[in-house]
């Protein structure tokens, strides 16, 4: 495995491989000397066609607590807000030596045409790509379920899977990289995903996904749930129709009080309640859900480093094994039937 | 030069009988067994175990002259149909300027003539500038010398219901045809690829098969108010061909186009993210594949148009979302549609003249195109070796554009010559030399 791009095509022992790794890294970040010297002298970039400072600088701490120089790469002020190619970008980035390259696009499938096109020859990581994949959050998201499953089992996390969690993944799935990239790992690690929004928010063909659907946040709660992960939903989207207001979305899909006190009626005492970031609070989420004992908001933010620490590593050292299955579709569809 | 007379010897005609044509001063001379003896200072050509066809005409193609020379030139484009077995093209009016005028369209008319490798017969612009807002002068450009017959905004939608009436109405004037891009485009906003189950996985924008169909339901009803002709360019769903089996059923005139890539590709291939599957209308389903065949075979579906796009290195060499949509398709057609038609035993020979030749030219009423291969017809013949097999390799192409989705494949059938107007455009699968036109 040489890159890092969606979590449809990660293997089960590869996505296990690196949540076993992040828990190693994890404890690099509670000592009081917090880097390791495993990627001394190699370069990582973080290449950011989009703002995302919370996951930048997720990377960066990542990068730096493994002792790799970091290059920080905006789009905006940069020549690439000037009009140059992604191509270009790339091989300027290939001409400085570039070890790994962590891209964040806002163009769907801009990161696996970069690390296939032949423009480069670093290891590529999605840091997000348009509305396609965001591998390490996902990670980053079984990370945080993985270690909550494990306490409540009493089984060690260490080479654990999430065989037999209910996990709802709740709101804008159509614009979501973050669903799209829970729903394929999730399965890959046997929980059992139900992905809740309004039926404008689901992408047509999300029936051949492997998951269940629902319109309905409260028959969803009533069936069960091992953690509730509640997606950014950002208020434009009622300009286009997606949904008629704020106030109405809230009240059908947002995780509010009344759904935070249904839990304890429901007696889902361990159920957990997590986000992404950044959130709207009031609208996906009740500040009292946010800041609830349940929230596993900031566990997340913790794990993303450990996490992508544990890719980078994996990556670079060649500590990955290949069992990477190909994301490119056969060269031609014949067929005469 | 010009009108030197070869014998086409031992050619099977249309795939069925063998005989020999001799071909003398532009037309068909002579059609039989043996003309040896009657073929007196004839070039010889041995076509034994070749298919001969009427040369084939393209409804379909972006020559991108003027303007985007960058792209394609007529010449370069019309050297390309020759070596694809085409003898007429009909150029789309989305050049810069719109060839919306009668100036724009006897310009591309001239070029054409000039290079001398195909007709090249303009496509006028319905609207000023494809904007959608005011009629071109569409009396102007069929009064023209290019003698304008279809017009098309292809590249975008005449979405205006009020706007396609009107033009469907006022080319009745002069016998043209409105050929539609039937894309609904509120619909179809930013869309990256058909929407569906592929589209879903990959978060690229969906364009719904719904956009096209919509467009050419009403558009049918249109035509069949106001009494005129219509023609759907690129139809690329399963739910399109039973829109116009529909229509057809019921006296409308209308006629359909399918191109080669919506024939033998399928939205899986977008997987790979290589924008040179990036198609507008979008590679569709593998269930939408089998239904354009089915309608080609079956007569729904009128004719193969290629809608070659040809397109700079630059346009495609980028994130999907950021590139350019089209495929070139000139000289890769003939061995698509004998690849999915032919090989899949759904047509024969015949047919294939009959949806890239007959019919076509009798769309774009094109005279002397599209015509039998019979004693005293234009000599506008191809020659196919269909045993042929051949790996298709972009940049041994005549086309500026290495924008073919069929790069890589081994496709059937191989064009061996290209007779226009009675000359050898195309010779032993190469180019051999223009036809000069006389003096107007």
């Amino acid at each position: 495995m040489r890159h890092l791009l969606d979590t449809e095509s990660l293997s089960r022992a590869n996505a296990i491989a690196i949540l076993d790794t992040a828990r190693e890294m994890s404890a690099v970040g509670e000592r009081e000397v917090k880097k390791l010297p495993a990627l001394r002298g190699r370069t990582v970039v973080n290449l950011f066609f989009e703002d995302s400072t919370r996951t930048r600088i997720s990377f960066e701490a990542a990068a730096k607590r493994l002792s790799a120089d970091v290059i920080n790469f905006s789009a905006k002020g940069s020549s690439v807000s000037k009009g140059e190619s992604l191509k270009d970008t790339a091989q300027t980035l290939e001409a400085m030596s570039a070890d790994a390259v962590v891209i964040r696009h806002w163009a769907s499938g801009a990161p696996a045409r970069l690390a296939t096109s032949g423009w480069i020859d670093a290891a590529v990581i999605n840091a997000g790509d348009g509305t396609h994949a965001h591998p390490t959050q996902a990670l980053l998201d079984a990370f945080t379920m993985r270690a909550h499953w494990s306490r409540l089992s009493g089984v060690p996390s260490v080479g654990g899977d999430l065989s037999g969690m209910r996990v709802l993944i709740v709101g804008d799935v159509l614009h979501s990289r973050v669903a799209r990239s829970n729903v394929w790992l999730l399965r890959t690690l046997g929980a059992r995903v139900t992905l809740v929004a309004p039926p404008t928010l689901l992408p047509v063909g999300v029936e051949h996904w492997p998951c269940g659907v629902s319109y309905d946040l409260d028959a969803a709660l009533e069936a069960g749930a091992d953690a509730i992960m509640m997606l950014r939903v950002q208020a434009e989207r009622m300009k286009a129709s997606f949904f008629p207001s704020t106030r109405e979305y809230a009240r059908r899909w947002g995780f509010d009080d009344a759904r935070l006190a249904r839990l304890d009626a429901l007696k889902l005492a361990e159920t957990i309640i997590m986000h992404p970031g950044p959130m709207n609070r009031g609208l996906e989420i009740s500040s009292a859900a946010a800041d609830s004992p349940r929230s596993t908001v900031l566990d997340q933010v913790r794990n993303g480093v450990s996490v992508r620490m544990a890719a980078l590593y994996l990556l670079l050292s060649g500590g990955m094994p290949a069992a990477h299955a190909p994301t490119s579709a056969p060269p031609a569809a014949k067929d005469h039937s | 030069m010009n009108h030197a007379s070869y014998l086409i010897r031992s050619a099977s005609l249309l795939g069925t009988t063998t005989a020999d044509v001799l071909v003398r001063d532009g037309v068909i001379a002579a059609v039989g067994e043996n003309l040896g003896e009657s073929a007196e200072g004839a070039t010889v050509i041995d076509a034994a175990g070749l298919v001969a066809l009427p040369g084939m005409v393209d409804l379909h193609t972006h020559l991108r002259e003027p303007g985007r020379e960058d792209a394609e030139t007529v010449e370069t484009g019309t050297r390309a149909a020759a070596l694809g077995g085409f003898t007429a093209v009909h150029a789309m009016a989305n050049s810069s300027p719109v060839a919306d005028t009668a100036g724009v369209v006897e310009q591309v008319y001239q070029l054409g003539r000039e290079s001398g490798w195909v007709d090249v017969r303009p496509v006028g612009a319905v609207t000023v500038g494809l904007a959608g807002e005011q009629l071109a002068e569409l009396g102007a450009m069929a009064d023209s010398r290019a003698r304008v017959r279809v017009f098309s905004d292809d590249g975008i939608c005449v979405s205006d219901p009020v706007m396609m009436r009107r033009a469907l109405e006022y080319v009745k004037a002069f016998d043209g045809v409105i050929a539609q891009h039937a894309q609904e485009p509120r619909l179809t906003a930013g869309a990256q690829m058909n929407e569906g189950r592929v589209s879903a996985v990959l978060g690229l924008a969906g364009w719904p098969a719904v956009a096209e169909e919509s467009i050419i339901a009403r558009d049918v009803l249109l035509a069949q108010h106001v009494g005129s002709r219509l023609h759907v360019c690129h139809v690329s769903t399963a739910g399109s061909v039973e829109i116009i089996r529909w229509a057809k059923e019921r006296g409308i005139n209308v006629t359909a186009e399918v191109t080669p890539h919506h024939l033998l590709l399928t939205e899986e291939l977008v997987r790979s993210w290589n924008p040179v599957y990036k198609v507008n209308p979008p590679l569709r389903a593998d269930a939408d594949v089998h239904a354009l065949r089915a309608a080609l075979a079956d007569g729904t579906i009128d004719i193969v148009g290629t809608d070659h796009a040809p397109h700079p290195r630059e346009a495609k060499e980028c994130e999907w979302a950021s590139a350019a949509m089209g495929m070139t398709g000139l000289e890769t057609a003939l061995s698509v549609v004998q690849e999915t038609m032919i090989e899949s035993g759904l047509m024969t020979w015949a047919d294939f003249a009959r949806v890239t030749s007959t019919a076509p030219a009798a769309i774009g009423r094109l005279s002397g195109q599209g015509r039998p291969l019979e004693v005293g017809e234009p000599a506008n013949i191809v020659l196919v070796d269909p045993a042929a097999r051949w790996n298709v390799d972009p940049s041994a192409m005549a086309t500026k554009g290495r924008n073919s989705p069929f790069a890589g494949m081994e496709l059937p059938g191989r064009v061996v010559a290209t007779f226009f107007h009675g000359h050898p455009t195309v010779l032993g699968g190469k180019l051999n030399s223009p036809y000069v036109h006389g003096a107007i």
